[in-house]
């Protein structure tokens, strides 16, 4: 079952959810929290006021007026409470296709040794419960026991069963995902109600949602211009004063209004909360709002050779036989070299025997004893019932055994191993009796268009690290075509960790991805930390995000998550400040054209009537709101082409853009508003 | 007319190719290379022998700005006494009276920050005691204490991660040693030559073509005129400043007065970029700078040389421009270049008066003074400039999707905290203040009466008084729209408060977040890092300061300056 991941913004019901959510936002106490909404509120509540004063009272414009004008202020809040609730709804209603994967199913909980049959929401962290083929796993948990094949295209869309077992790095199973084949005994690893899935919730909800560094700081920038707009609202009534010109309590709030960054205000928790629902809709459980954050900071990515820059693991790719060895010989050899050999290596050497069509039929195969690859011998093989010994391995193992025999090494197989170790690949020398018949390269292969990849992330001023087990030759081969920036060769677990520390020291930030419970170390330490969801419990815990596809190139597309949730900041809060440009000119001269004529002269906009002009600015500035709600959620797109000219292009589009916008549409709305005057 | 065009080219010109080898200079003496003045350190080391200073002390921010406040605190005290004791000092032929302690308090704070707005006029209102001990010696540590605050801020963006910042007395030491000093001697020695009195006598007596007795007052004018031009200080020997023939006898001293205005402004600039080896940097922040100021310039230029149009419609001639306020020896070109420098900087001298310019004028040079980013006053310009940056590169780093930097530090809370409160002091102080004065002056007639009515001009021009008096204070500029009143408690206390919040608040915060910045991790820059060295992030910055700084104040204008323009 793969989650809709339908692109349409506002759903009927949510939208209806998130209408009542609005009014509900209204709370003082929950509006505090956004300091420029807040004074939006209190100035709004004292039009209230001034509407039911003007009923009495002429001196403060006709009631129509005021309360007109405390309409669309209302309105203004409302458009801002509703941005932040369909983010909020978005984000959890994401959530909640991810949980409903994992509603209720029974669970076959083991109590002294026999199977009790409980419901999955009664299980509790550290309780052990087992699954047979077709049992639905009813909770995130460690295998403790046992080994099973998986399928876990609920949460991750791939169709392709996985193994899981116990032991190792690929203990941890998934809530909702089903078992295939086999038996597996299970531990409970989270109380219930407290999985990523439920923290991630509550995260979204605001619940637990804490304002980022980022949003701390931009939310103090805002307040502070606030203040300024409050100094030079307040300041404005006694120079009027002075000059003998009577501004009203509206126009006052309404110029106030205006001019304070309501745009980037109203839509700042949104544009939050989108970016935490955009990492969900890639997959991605972020822990906190602030990891999402720092993934745009990114300076390196630490990436596995396996599975992220090559396609899994290596595979045969040329068969070279020695100078007077048969070729077609040659190749049986291979073939019966491999016979025994159930490594992903040992199957694309047959694989690649079959495609030479050269091999022996499976019913002509001859019964053959296996050896077994050690650690001492360095080469595995088998051998025949005649006493034939084929061995393939390492090139020095073969050496050495062909060596102690008498036999020669030959040279131009010498020559081939050289070669291959050059371009990256990596020889395995076949022997039969101890004599050397050939060669066996063994490629890896780069995932097509990683290399454009790692091209977009430089651009972005990403660099990449290759960590990979290889020797240095072979590593630096594969760097090379890949494209990437630096590797770690013949890496060892604790290798990752003294790379990140390095680097950190040099103040640069760090992502990388990992499974393994001796990642966990490195996860904590990087500055984001992907762990796989099929990776071990410890690196869960350690990192502060979980990647429910076990995707290791989702690392790139969190970065461009990060940066887009960054520059829809900036871009919006760009805009916000360049649309006062407008708005002075469209109120600064209605407030005084009536006692001071000359003004009339900066009403460049030619707006119809000095009510005209303030109502039309505040409906603006209100129906902005709404207008880039779409922009809010959706992110601004980001384009690699270079800090300088991201920020000319943003500058333009959304400064400049910022400039005209309001010109344009606060004149439209004065035509239409001039029609009731 | 054209002659008059050339003049304020060529000076403008000079101000340039002479601030650059300046700049050069300026970033050696900081960084304590080897420089044309090293045969100073003899007397450095005396200075330092004798009041006991370690000047390889290195600084942590908070000490840096305690040494800074402590030493302005005691200067203050200092030139309040000499300020209301100057009838008993000596150096006093004419037999000028002491300051009353309003208008001391006044004149000490304006002369310790920088800032030389005048209350009283020279002739009468101080002694040669204080006119060299209180006002040139002031016009010398003010300007260095800025110069210092900013080689302190250079220290720490240049620092990888540092706690320290520079030692204040070395910078300060080594600002009049090695800058203000020899530039001032060379000046002085120039407008001696051209005739401007220097001289301990009193007033000189003598009979005019109409045979009539006058009492003319003159002093040691050279020396002081020099160090009030070239240290952004602006308080004249004489209460009309340069446009007294005896301060600014003719065009040429105009020329070099007007040159020393921008002088060192603009060589701290191209000093930061020698100082941070970062020349394009210093290029785009200079860019950005000088097209305010030839923006500014062209304006007043515009509008001074084509006259008053309601005078023209009397049908008197007016090629020679709007002459009202001006001096016949000097021209409307020069008069409407100066006020556009003495304002982009915080310098405040006048070689016109700023009462008269044409409304627009009048507007620009508020406007420069509103925004007090341009240049600005020695070493504190480009401060009021980094806070600026400080917002721009916030804004714009999150434009392209990073969390903000400067050259490799990362901008967060604390910082954003600090700059968005500098930069809110200053509508805050101007506002605040020409609001309180409106609204007495319209809600307290009895009040403002006994203080002898304040305003010379009612309506727009007279609000366009009181706004200019506040904004010239809080940015420390010095220079008065005259037309006012200003001897009285009410402006003494409320604009030398103006100019002391307007002068150590700033310099507090902005050297806190240099600071903070230093002790962060240094981030090496990647292809991702936003770069602030180019034509794009100049462009972002101006508009930064311009929506936030001076639009703030267009419904203010709109009342009074415009008000006053639109209705011509």
């Amino acid at each position: 079952m793969k989650r809709d991941k339908s692109t349409s913004l506002f759903p009927k019901e949510q939208v209806k959810e998130s209408l009542s959510h609005s009014f509900r936002k209204l709370d003082p106490r929950m509006m505090i929290k956004n300091p420029v909404m807040f004074t939006v509120e209190i100035v709004t509540f004292a039009m209230f006021f001034v509407s039911i004063y003007s009923v009495f009272n002429i001196n403060q414009g006709t009631f129509a007026y005021n309360f007109t004008v405390f309409i669309i202020l209302f309105i203004t809040l409302l458009f801002a409470n509703f941005a932040e609730a369909i983010a909020e709804a978005r984000g959890k209603a994401q959530a909640d296709s991810l949980k409903k994967t994992r509603s209720e199913t029974p669970a076959k909980l083991i109590v002294g040794g026999k199977i009790e049959m409980i419901s999955s929401s009664e299980l509790k962290k550290g309780d052990i419960f087992e699954c047979e083929a077709g049992d639905t796993i009813p909770s995130d948990g460690e295998i403790v026991e046992g080994l099973a094949s998986i399928d876990e295209s609920a949460i991750t869309g791939e169709s392709a069963p996985v193994i899981r077992e116990s032991g190792g790095d690929k203990s941890s199973v998934t809530g909702g995902t089903k078992v295939l084949s086999d038996s597996i005994r299970v531990m409970v690893t989270t109380q219930p109600g407290e999985s990523f899935l439920d923290k991630m919730i509550a995260l979204v909800e605001g619940a637990s949602r804490k304002k980022t560094p980022n949003e701390i700081a931009l939310t103090i920038l805002l307040a502070g211009f606030t203040l300024v707009f409050v100094i030079v609202c307040m300041t404005l009534i006694p120079l009027a004063d002075y000059t003998g010109t009577v501004i009203t309590i509206a126009s006052v709030i309404s110029l106030f209004v205006c001019l304070i960054p309501t745009t980037i205000g109203g839509l700042l928790s949104a544009i939050g909360i989108a970016g935490m629902d955009r990492a969900l809709r890639a997959n991605v459980i972020t822990k906190s709002g602030k990891a999402v954050e720092t993934a745009g900071d990114i300076d390196t990515l630490l990436l596995d050779k396996t599975g992220t820059i090559t396609i899994g693991n290596r595979r045969a790719t040329n068969l070279y036989p020695a100078t007077g060895v048969d070729p077609d010989e040659f190749i049986r050899y291979c073939q019966l070299s491999s016979l025994a050999d159930d490594t992903p290596e040992g199957k694309s050497i047959i694989e690649l025997v079959y495609e030479n069509k050269a091999h022996i039929h499976s019913q002509d195969l001859p019964k053959v004893r296996s050896i077994k690859f050690t650690a001492e011998t360095k080469s595995s093989g088998v051998d025949l019932a005649d006493g034939t010994e084929v061995r393939k391995g390492a090139f020095d193992s073969i050496r050495k055994l062909a060596e102690a025999a008498g036999n020669s090494f030959p040279k131009e197989i010498e020559d081939f191993i050289q070669t291959i170790s050059s371009n990256g690949g990596t020889p395995l020398v076949v022997s039969v009796n101890k004599k050397v018949v050939g060669i066996i390269e063994l490629q890896d292969i780069i995932k097509p268009g990683i290399r454009e990849r790692f091209e977009r992330l430089r651009k972005m001023g990403v660099r990449t690290v290759m960590v990979t087990g290889d020797n240095p030759l072979t590593a630096k081969y594969i760097a090379n075509v890949a494209g990437v920036d630096d590797f770690i060769a013949e890496a060892k677990p604790e290798d990752k960790m003294d790379y990140i520390k390095k680097e950190q020291d040099k103040g640069k930030l760090i992502a990388m991805m990992g499974d393994g419970t001796n990642d966990a170390p490195a996860l904590a330490q990087a500055n984001v930390g992907v762990a796989m969801n099929s990776g071990t419990q410890a690196a869960k815990e350690a990192g502060n995000m979980v990647d429910l596809d076990n995707d290791p190139t989702k690392l790139i597309e969190i970065v461009e998550i990060g940066k887009q949730l960054l520059m829809t900041r900036g871009t919006l809060t760009a805009f916000s400040i360049a649309n006062d440009v407008a708005k002075y000119f469209a109120i600064v001269p209605a407030l005084f054209m009536v006692s001071i004529p000359a003004l009339a002269a900066m009403n460049i906009m030619k707006l119809h009537s000095p009510e005209s002009a303030i109502l039309s600015a505040v409906i603006f500035n209100a129906l902005i709101i709404p207008a880039l709600i779409p922009l809010a959620l959706r992110g601004v797109k980001y384009k690699p082409i270079g800090a300088s000219a991201l920020l000319r292009r943003n500058l333009l589009i959304y400064g400049f853009g910022g400039v005209i916008t309001p010109f344009l549409g606060i004149k439209l709305i004065d035509l239409f508003v001039s029609l009731f005057f | 007319m054209n002659t008059e065009l050339l003049g304020n080219a060529l000076q403008i010109i000079l101000m340039v190719v002479l601030s650059y080898p300046l700049g050069k200079h300026i970033a050696k003496v900081y960084k304590g290379e080897k420089n044309l003045m090293d045969f100073m350190a003899p007397v450095e080391k005396w200075i330092y022998k004798l009041s006991g200073i370690d000047p390889s002390e290195e600084m942590g921010w908070k000490r840096f700005l305690k040494v800074f406040l402590t030493l302005n605190l005691f200067w203050f005290i200092w030139g309040f006494i000499l300020l209301v004791t100057q009838k008993w000092l000596p150096l006093n032929p004419d037999g000028n009276g002491n300051q009353s302690p309003h208008l001391a308090f006044n004149t000490i704070a304006s002369f310790i920050a920088n800032c030389n707005l005048q209350d009283y006029s020279g002739e009468s209102g101080l002694t040669y005691f204080t006119q060299v001990y209180m006002v040139m010696f002031f016009q010398f540590a003010s300007a260095a204490v800025g110069m210092a605050a900013m080689a302190g801020v250079l220290k720490a963006i240049a620092s990888k991660s540092s706690k320290t910042i520079g030692n204040f007395w070395y910078y300060l030491v080594r600002s009049v040693t090695r800058i203000l000093l020899p530039l001032s001697m060379m000046v002085s020695l120039f407008f001696i030559l051209q005739g401007m009195p220097m001289t301990f006598e009193g007033k000189m007596h003598i009979k005019t073509l109409e045979g009539i007795d006058q009492a003319i007052s003159q002093g040691p004018v050279a020396v002081i005129v020099s160090i009030k031009q070239l240290g952004t200080n602006g308080g004249g020997f004489f209460g009309v400043n340069s446009t007294h023939p005896l301060e600014n006898p003719n065009y040429l001293t105009n020329l070099v007065e007007s040159i020393s205005i921008l002088l060192i402004p603009m060589a701290m600039i191209f000093a930061l970029g020698f100082y941070l080896k970062k020349r394009k940097l210093s290029f785009i922040i200079f860019g950005v700078m000088f097209f305010a100021f030839i923006v500014s310039t062209s304006i007043n230029v515009h509008e001074e040389m084509n006259g008053n149009p309601r005078i023209t419609a009397m049908g008197i001639d007016q090629h020679q421009g709007a002459m009202e306020g001006k001096e016949v020896r000097l021209g409307a070109a020069a008069t409407a270049l100066w006020s556009s420098a003495t304002t982009v900087t915080s310098n405040g001298s006048v070689n016109g008066m700023h009462d008269s310019l044409m409304p627009l004028s009048g507007a620009v040079t508020l406007l420069n003074m509103q925004i007090n980013a341009w240049f600005g006053g020695v070493g504190v310009g480009f401060l009021n400039y980094y806070a600026f940056i400080i917002i721009a590169v916030f804004i714009s780093g999150m434009m392209i999707g990073r969390t903000p930097e400067f050259l490799g530090k990362k901008v967060e809370a604390k910082e954003m905290k600090i700059a968005t409160l500098v930069v809110l002091l200053h509508p805050l102080l101007i506002l605040l203040g020409t609001a309180i004065s409106s609204f007495m002056f319209v809600h307290a007639p009895a009040f403002v009466a006994k203080e002898g009515g304040w305003l010379a001009n009612p309506g727009y021009h007279g609000l366009s008084e009181m706004f200019y008096q506040f904004t010239s204070s809080a940015a420390n500029n010095g220079s008065g729209f005259e037309g006012l009143g200003d001897n009285t408690p009410f402006w003494n206390y409320s604009a030398g408060l103006v100019i002391l919040f307007g002068r150590f608040f700033p310099i507090i915060g902005q050297v806190a977040i240099a600071g903070l910045l230093a002790e962060k991790k240094f981030i090496p820059s990647s292809a991702g890092t936003l770069e602030t060295d180019t034509v794009t992030f100049g462009v972002m910055t101006f508009a930064v300061i311009f929506i936030i700084a001076a639009l703030s104040f267009f419904p203010a204008h709109a009342l009074s300056t415009i008000a006053e323009y639109l209705s011509m």
